[in-house]
């Protein structure tokens, strides 16, 4: 699937915004928005790297890593 | 009924005193978006739905309280051997008037747990809608806490919550679809 599981927008900035503009924002859109009802016999993590992401499939797997305080998401 | 396994669904390590992020986290204790709020809406939600979907909402309703005890635990660490001045810096000296180290149910503007944050509407679809939305909610009330959060053990845990919601919301938008779907229709994958 070619989805992305980030998105872009760009809003409007005023000259008298108080604050330093940040120019992107985004927002997560995970697998969960795309996948439908999950086909059978999807391909599996092994078992120990399954316990350690929180799913069995990694067309459900959605990494997350900190932001950075300007909350830019980068993929 | 419950048998209890006396261990964590996945580890909670924490790597510093940090009261600061205690009173993040109890967002998700008792917080509207919680844990406990998710087990009780759901498990509550089991009795009038349709058989298919009872099942489902027994499994995610029986985790979240799995949830709630690593919540619960990384609260009490993060705050154990925390001074009452620390708590005060950390601004949770009413809750430590309170309720000194002791956990309790309320989010992290000090409001107390209440039945107002679950909904059982008794209509199926308004019921797993809701449930679908309390997981998205969930899952972004995680990443918040990840992005102010500086703790890289920590965050390995609550990277693994986070995915337990998108899980739970895959699970839930499937039940709605079982619930939507024309019966005498064939399936095709």
């Amino acid at each position: 699937m070619s989805n992305t599981y980030t998105k872009y927008y760009y809003p409007y900035i005023s000259p008298f915004d108080p604050c330093k503009p940040i120019i992107r924002k985004s927002y997560p859109t995970p697998p969960q928005m795309y996948l439908g009802f999950q086909p059978p016999n999807l391909p599996q993590f092994e078992i120990k790297e399954a316990l350690y992401r929180g799913t069995l499939w990694p067309a459900l797997y959605s990494k997350y890593d900190k932001k950075d305080y300007r909350g830019e998401y980068d993929e | 009924m419950w048998y209890y396994e006396k261990k964590l669904q996945y580890p909670v390590k924490v790597r510093q005193c940090n009261p600061r992020l205690a009173k993040y986290l109890i967002e998700q204790y008792g917080g509207a978006d919680g844990e406990l709020s998710a087990a009780l809406r759901y498990l509550n939600q089991r009795y009038t739905i349709p058989g298919k979907v009872i099942g489902l909402l027994n499994d995610i309703g029986t985790e979240e309280f799995a949830h709630l005890e690593m919540i619960a635990t990384m609260i009490y660490k993060l705050t154990k051997d925390a001074t009452p001045e620390q708590l005060e810096e950390a601004g949770i000296a009413p809750h430590y008037v309170n309720h000194e180290k002791s956990l309790f149910y309320h989010n992290s503007a000090g409001n107390p747990w209440t039945a107002a944050y679950i909904q059982s509407k008794g209509d199926p679809i308004a019921d797993i809608y809701e449930d679908i939305a309390a997981e998205e909610k969930a899952r972004a009330t995680y990443q918040w806490i990840i992005n102010l959060s500086d703790d890289p053990d920590l965050n390995d845990s609550l990277r693994f919550l986070r995915e337990r919601e998108i899980v739970h919301s895959q699970r839930f938008r499937e039940a709605a679809q079982l619930l939507i779907e024309e019966r005498d229709k064939k399936i095709i994958f």
